[in-house]
């Protein structure tokens, strides 16, 4: 996949309003955004700024209450209905893996194979490259409650790269899994999609996070979600988790950090 | 190491049964009661070899297995069936609800000289009633079942544009399936119930008529002896079930204890 290739994602004008008992609840007001091809953009707030219903809206699972979510210039909802060709290019990962846990291991990293009518043979095989790919070769033909919480994700991350998504929307999928796990799975991810080339965004609650990964990092603000800061963060490819301690790395999470304490 | 635990049940059950024996055989010696009314242990394996030696009763046996199955059967199919559509359809449960109720809460047994009445002292009076009692529970589970898939696995499903029958086959369906064979462990239960009173109340074959008609000729044994027989098919019949748990939902925690988590 060519990086310039692969379609970017533009929010224009987007608003989520949820109807609640005391009446309705903004939780991300009008929001403009551009999301460029190949990105990696890490959003990042305190918890209830709205940024999984960002992530949720760009993936076709919750529909704007205004404005429109573009993938590759299609508009993604029209007339209450998801465009099928726009929602072919995205895969979430949640932060729950989210596996079926009546199919095994390779069955659940087919599973978008097979509902597009992929035959049996090549999906599996597809299924077994991809687990080598995220690091769980030899884990294939187990059951998913056999697996650790790390394993589980890198089967999640797995099954989303099935069918070559343009486009990766992850939230907090790192976020249950303890700190070395944790930056394990941050440096793979990085490796993936420095191989795949996709655009990625990705939602987190931790800034060292969001700045060891994102090619720009998005602060939300709360009460009404909105964004609040952008930056872009200027070290090379392949980052190496030493750079967290960069004075400059340092620098970067503590402007974002203290910009937190201030909305929150 | 973690200790093996003792199958203490291969040896507590056979006790208990020795136990509850004795204490009959005793009570029956010593408390002087009738053995018209509750005879000796002996007397009733006696019968019991009795009947097993008797050609008709594989006959009544047979015919007492076919309409317990053969209700279980048109329980399952109304139960899974009406199960789904109400169970995707909430509209039309509520409007259903109050009339599933009353077939329930109706006395039953009550009803089935009038089954007897409309559908004749044969076979299929029973196999009306076997239905009707087992239908409920495997009804309500389905629909429980169907309620209950996990609000992640259908994003899962929404975002790979699903369609409707690929997520009934690959989601709701297995999903549900703990919850349904719960209801049919119940269900065949109750089949079993629904054929014996149907024979108890009308008609001339069957091991419920069997038991009627032998305490009509004062041979008590012989009753228990039947009583005793339709309890092993009973638990045979409960059994299957539980073996079709392990054949349709091997990876469900009821059935899975054994599987290991791997480390990692
Ligand atoms: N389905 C919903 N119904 C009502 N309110 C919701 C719903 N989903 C989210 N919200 C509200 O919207 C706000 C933003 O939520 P969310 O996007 O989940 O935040 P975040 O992911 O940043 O923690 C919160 O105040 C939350 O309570
Ligand atoms: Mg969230």
């Amino acid at each position: 996949m060519n990086r310039t290739s692969v379609p970017g994602i533009h929010l224009a004008g987007v608003e989520k309003a949820f109807a609640t008992p005391d009446g309705p609840l903004l939780a991300l007001q009008r929001t403009d955004l551009q999301v460029r091809p190949g990105e990696f953009l890490a959003l990042v707030g305190p918890s209830g700024c709205g940024k999984t219903t960002l992530l949720r809206m760009i993936g076709g699972l919750t529909e704007p209450t205004a404005g429109r979510v573009l993938i590759a210039e299609r508009s993604l909802w029209a007339a209450g209905r998801r465009d099928s060709e726009a929602i072919r290019e995205l895969a979430v990962v949640f932060q729950d893996a989210n596996l079926f846990p009546w199919f095994s291991v390779e069955d659940n990293i087919a599973l978008p194979l097979r509902l597009r009518g992929v035959p049996k043979p090549e999906r599996l095989q597809k299924s077994r490259s991809l687990c080598e790919l995220v690091g769980i070769g030899g884990f294939e033909r187990l059951w998913p409650r056999q697996l650790s919480g790390g394993m589980r994700q890198r089967a999640a991350i797995a099954r989303a790269l099935s069918y070559d998504p343009h486009i990766l929307l992850m939230d907090e999928p790192f976020g249950a899994l303890d700190a070395i796990t944790r930056d394990q799975l941050n440096l793979e991810l990085q490796r993936i999609w420095l191989a795949q080339g996709c655009t990625i965004v990705f939602v987190t609650h931790s800034i060292a996070e969001a700045v060891f990964l994102g090619d720009r990092v998005l602060l939300l603000s709360p009460r009404p979600g909105k964004i609040d800061t952008e930056v872009e963060v200027p070290f090379p490819r392949p980052r190496k988790t030493s750079i967290q301690a960069f004075p400059e790395f340092q620098q970067l999470v503590q402007r974002l950090r203290d910009r937190l304490e201030a909305i929150t | 190491m973690k200790r093996r635990p003792i199958p203490t049940a291969w040896i507590t059950t056979p006790a208990l049964i020795v136990l509850f024996i004795a204490a009959w055989h005793l009570y029956v010696a010593w408390s002087g009661v009738s053995k018209f009314i509750i005879p000796p242990p002996l007397a009733v394996w006696e019968s019991l070899v009795d009947l097993l030696g008797t050609a008709s009763t594989l006959r009544h046996a047979w015919i007492t297995l076919y309409e317990t199955l053969v209700g279980f059967f048109f329980a399952c199919i109304i139960g899974v069936g009406l199960g789904t559509v109400l169970g995707k359809t909430a509209w039309l449960e509520q409007a259903l609800n109050p009339f599933i109720i009353a077939t329930q809460v109706v006395p039953k047994v009550a009803l089935v000289p009038l089954f007897i009445l409309w559908f004749g002292f044969g076979t299929e009076s029973k196999i009306v009633v076997a239905t009707v009692l087992a239908f409920f529970p495997i009804l309500t589970n389905t629909v429980l079942g169907i309620k209950s898939v996990d609000s992640g696995h259908n994003d899962v499903m929404t975002v790979l544009n699903a369609g409707r029958w690929q997520r009934f086959i690959t989601l709701e369906l297995p999903s549900s399936l703990p919850a349904v064979l719960a209801g049919m462990e119940v269900g065949i239960v109750l089949a079993i119930i629904g054929a014996v009173v149907g024979e108890y109340l009308g008609g001339s074959t069957g091991l419920g008529h069997l038991a009627v008609a032998s305490l009509n000729d004062y041979k008590v044994g012989m009753m228990f002896a039947v009583i005793i027989l339709l309890t092993a098919m009973g638990f045979l019949l409960y059994l299957l079930v539980g073996a079709l748990k392990k054949l349709l939902i091997p990876w469900h925690d009821s059935v899975a204890s054994k599987i290991r988590p791997v480390a990692g």
